[in-house]
C-alpha cells in the first residue's frame, strides 16, 4: 500500500534520502522526475503517489504522469505524453491532461515547460553564432613542446645567424653604395696582403712611419659630431677619392687605415652609436688628409 | 662471515685506489691492510657482482661513487692519449670528428627543396603569391584578435602593427571571420592576421592570405612585448624593414616562408636599418626584430627592438579561412609526427 506520509517521514526533513542534496540554506532533490528540484513534501516524487513532471529529451518536451493505480507496477508507472512544439498548444495539452489535478502540480508543470522552451530557444540561437571550440591541452605535450622550444632556441643561435646573414648581404652588395666599406676587390687585395711574408709587412708598416697624418690647421673634431654631416662628408670624400688616381700605395694606406680603425675599435667596448661616430670622424679625418700628399707632390 | 667479507672489501676500497676487480678477502683486517692488490691470498673471483647487489645503501652508494670515479679516470686517460697521438701526428692526424647534433641527424625529408629544382620554381611562379612576387600587389595587413581581447593581446597587436608596415588593427567585436574576409577583400587587404587569446595571453595566430590564398594556423608562444626587452633601443621607425628567412628547406617550409615574405613590402628601406627575422629551427619559427649597424665590413652590431615571439605551424589550409570545409594541405598530427625526435617538417 502506498502511504505517502510514512514515506515522507522516512525520507523527508532531516532524514536520509539518497536523492537529497543539502546546502546551508536549502535542500535539493536530485531525482530526475522532480518538478521543482527542491526537496519538499509536495515536490517529492517518492512521497507523492499522484505526480506529474515535464521533461525535455533532444529538444522535445514530454509530460510524465504518475497515478496511484500504477504504483504496484514500477515499469509502467510513468505515463509519457509528447507535448506539442508550439508553446501555447503545449500548455493546453498540459491543462487537458492534468485536468482535476492539484493546482500546485499543474502550475509547476507549466512553469517548467516555460523554462525549458526558453532555454531551447537560447540553445538554437547560440548554435547559429560562432562557438568557441575548446581544444584540450595535454600537459605532457605542452611540457614537451616547451622544452623542445627552449632547446631549439639555444640551437638556433639567432644573433649569430642574423649577423652572418647581414654580413653576407653586405658582401653580395645588396646594400649598394650606402656603406663605405671596401668591396670584394679590396677584400682580395687585403687577403693577398696578409699572405705576404713578414718582411713585406714590415715594409708596409714602415710607410705610415714616414707618412704621418697630422690634423689640418682649421680642423676640429667637434665639427664632425653631427651624423648627417658625416654622411655628406663621406660622400664628398668619396668623390675626392674617385677624382684622384690612386696608386697601389693609396690602397695600402687605406687598408692600414682600416686596420688602425679596427684596432682602435677593438680597444674600446662601448655601445653602438656614440663612439662609432667618433671613430667615423677619425676615419674622415684621415681621408681628408689623403689629399695632402697629392698636393705635396704637386708642390714638389 | 658474509658481513665481515663485505666490510673487508670496502675497507680495502677506501684505503687504496683500487680497480674494479675486488678480491674477496677472507683474512683478517690487519693482513688486509698490508697486502697489496695483486698479492692477495684467498680466492679472488671476477667481478660478477654488480654494485646493485650490495644491500646496504650507504655502502652501495660508496661503491658506486668509486666505480664512477674509475670510469671517469679511464675516460680522461683515453682523451689524453688521443690528444697526444693527435699532436704527434701533426698534419696527418685524422680530421676531428664532428659531434652529432639534432640538425646533423635529421631524417632526410623527401620534400626538401633543391635550389635548382625547376618544378618548384614553376610552382612558385604560379601559386597564390606570384602576384606579390611579381610586384603586382602591395601588402596591406589587417590585424585583429579573438573576441574580447585582454590588455596584453591588444598591446601585442599594436606593436605588431608598428613592425609590419601598412598594417591596421581592428577590434573584432564578435564578427564572424567568414563575413570579415569578403569585406577585407573588397577593401583591398592582402592579409588578415587573427591573434587568438587564451587566459589573457596570445596563444594562436591565424594568417590568411586574402585573394583566396592559403590560411596558416600557428601556435604562438613566448611573446615578449617591447617593454620587456632588455637593452632595447628606441621604437621602430616607419621605414620598411628587411626580411630574413632562415632554414625553410622543405616544400612546406618554402610555402610558409613565402607567406611571411609577402607580409612585407618589396623594397626595404636600407636607411632604416631594420630587419625582421623569421628563423626556423626544428619546426619552431622564431621572430625577431632588430636594428643593425655595420661597424666595419666584418662586424655588425644588432640591437633588438620590437616584439619577439615563436610560432609553431599547426595547419595549412588551401583556401581562405574555413575550418569545417576547407581543404587542408598539412595538419600537424601529434601521434604521427611527434614520434621521432629527428624528423622535422618545415
Amino acid at each position: 500500500m502506498q502511504h505517502d506520509d510514512v514515506i515522507w517521514d522516512l525520507i523527508g526533513n532531516d532524514s536520509f534520502c539518497s536523492y537529497k542534496v543539502k546546502t546551508k540554506t536549502q535542500q535539493f532533490c536530485r531525482n530526475e522526475y522532480n518538478i521543482t528540484g527542491l526537496c519538499n513534501r509536495s515536490s517529492c516524487p517518492l512521497a507523492n503517489s499522484q505526480y506529474a513532471t515535464v521533461r525535455e529529451e533532444k529538444g522535445l518536451c514530454y509530460l510524465y504522469m504518475k497515478v496511484i493505480e500504477r504504483a504496484a507496477f514500477p515499469a509502467r508507472m510513468w505515463e509519457k505524453v509528447k507535448l506539442d512544439r508550439n508553446y501555447a498548444k503545449a500548455l493546453e495539452q498540459i491543462d487537458e491532461n492534468l485536468i482535476y489535478w492539484p493546482r500546485f502540480i499543474r502550475h509547476k508543470c507549466k512553469q517548467r515547460l516555460t523554462k525549458i522552451t526558453q532555454y531551447l530557444i537560447r540553445i538554437r540561437k547560440l548554435t547559429l553564432k560562432r562557438q568557441r571550440k575548446l581544444v584540450l591541452l595535454s600537459r605532457k605535450v605542452e611540457r614537451r613542446e616547451k622544452r623542445r622550444e627552449e632547446k631549439a632556441l639555444i640551437a638556433a643561435q639567432l644573433e649569430n645567424a642574423i649577423e652572418k646573414e647581414l654580413l653576407d648581404r653586405l658582401k653580395q652588395g645588396t646594400y649598394g653604395d650606402i656603406y663605405n666599406f671596401p668591396i670584394h676587390a679590396f677584400d682580395k687585395a687585403m687577403e693577398k696582403q696578409e699572405e705576404e711574408t713578414e718582411s713585406e709587412e714590415e715594409e708596409d708598416e714602415e710607410e705610415p712611419v714616414t707618412r704621418e697624418f697630422v690634423a689640418d690647421d682649421g680642423f676640429e673634431e667637434s665639427d664632425l659630431s653631427d651624423f648627417e654631416d658625416m654622411n655628406n662628408l663621406k660622400g664628398s670624400s668619396d668623390e675626392e677619392e674617385e677624382a684622384e688616381e690612386e696608386s697601389s700605395e693609396e690602397e695600402e694606406s687605406e687598408e692600414e687605415l682600416e686596420e688602425e680603425k679596427t684596432k682602435a675599435q677593438s680597444k674600446g667596448k662601448a655601445p653602438l652609436k656614440g663612439p662609432i661616430r667618433k671613430k667615423r670622424a677619425y676615419v674622415e679625418m684621415e681621408y681628408e688628409q689623403e689629399t695632402e700628399p697629392a698636393q705635396k707632390s704637386k708642390a714638389t | 662471515m658474509l658481513y665481515s667479507d663485505k666490510r673487508g672489501k670496502t675497507k680495502k676500497v677506501k684505503r687504496k685506489v683500487k680497480p674494479d676487480e675486488a678480491p674477496v678477502q677472507e683474512m683478517d683486517q690487519a693482513e688486509g691492510e698490508e697486502t697489496e692488490k695483486k698479492s692477495v691470498s684467498g680466492p679472488c673471483f671476477p667481478p660478477t657482482f654488480s654494485v646493485s647487489e650490495i644491500k646496504n645503501k650507504q655502502r652501495r652508494h660508496a661503491m658506486f661513487l668509486k666505480l664512477k670515479e674509475e670510469k671517469r679516470k679511464q675516460k680522461l686517460e683515453l682523451k689524453k692519449k688521443k690528444k697526444k697521438e693527435r699532436k704527434a701526428l701533426g698534419d696527418q692526424a685524422p680530421p676531428k670528428e664532428v659531434p652529432k647534433t639534432i640538425e646533423n641527424q635529421r631524417i632526410y625529408d623527401e620534400t626538401t627543396v633543391n635550389p635548382e629544382d625547376e618544378e618548384v620554381a614553376f610552382d612558385e611562379g604560379t601559386d597564390e603569391f606570384s602576384a606579390y612576387f611579381s610586384r603586382l600587389t602591395n601588402p596591406k595587413v589587417l590585424i585583429t584578435t579573438s573576441d574580447r581581447p585582454r590588455g596584453r593581446t591588444v598591446r601585442f597587436c599594436e606593436q605588431l602593427a608598428t613592425v609590419i608596415p601598412h598594417a591596421h588593427v581592428y577590434y573584432r567585436r564578435g564578427l564572424a571571420l567568414k563575413r570579415v574576409i569578403p569585406q577585407c577583400v573588397s577593401r583591398g587587404f592582402t592579409y588578415v592576421m587573427v591573434i587568438n587569446e587564451d587566459r589573457k595571453v596570445p596563444n594562436g595566430l591565424v594568417l590568411c592570405h586574402l585573394p583566396d590564398g592559403p590560411t596558416a594556423h600557428f601556435k604562438v608562444s613566448n611573446v615578449r612585448l617591447r617593454k620587456e626587452m632588455k637593452r632595447r633601443g628606441k621604437d621602430p621607425t616607419e621605414h620598411v624593414p628587411e626580411v630574413i628567412l632562415n632554414n625553410f628547406s622543405t616544400r612546406l617550409g618554402h610555402s610558409i616562408g613565402r607567406l611571411f615574405a609577402a607580409l612585407f613590402p618589396h623594397d626595404p628601406q636600407f636607411v632604416g636599418r631594420q630587419v625582421a627575422t623569421f628563423h626556423n629551427q626544428r619546426d619552431f619559427i622564431f621572430f625577431r626584430f632588430h636594428r643593425y649597424i655595420f661597424k666595419n665590413e666584418k662586424k655588425v652590431g644588432i640591437q633588438e627592438l620590437g616584439p619577439r615571439f615563436t610560432l609553431k605551424l599547426r595547419s595549412l589550409q588551401k583556401g581562405t579561412f574555413d575550418s569545417k570545409f576547407g581543404e587542408y594541405e598539412w595538419v600537424h598530427k601529434r601521434h604521427e609526427m611527434d614520434s621521432s625526435r629527428r624528423k622535422f617538417h618545415l
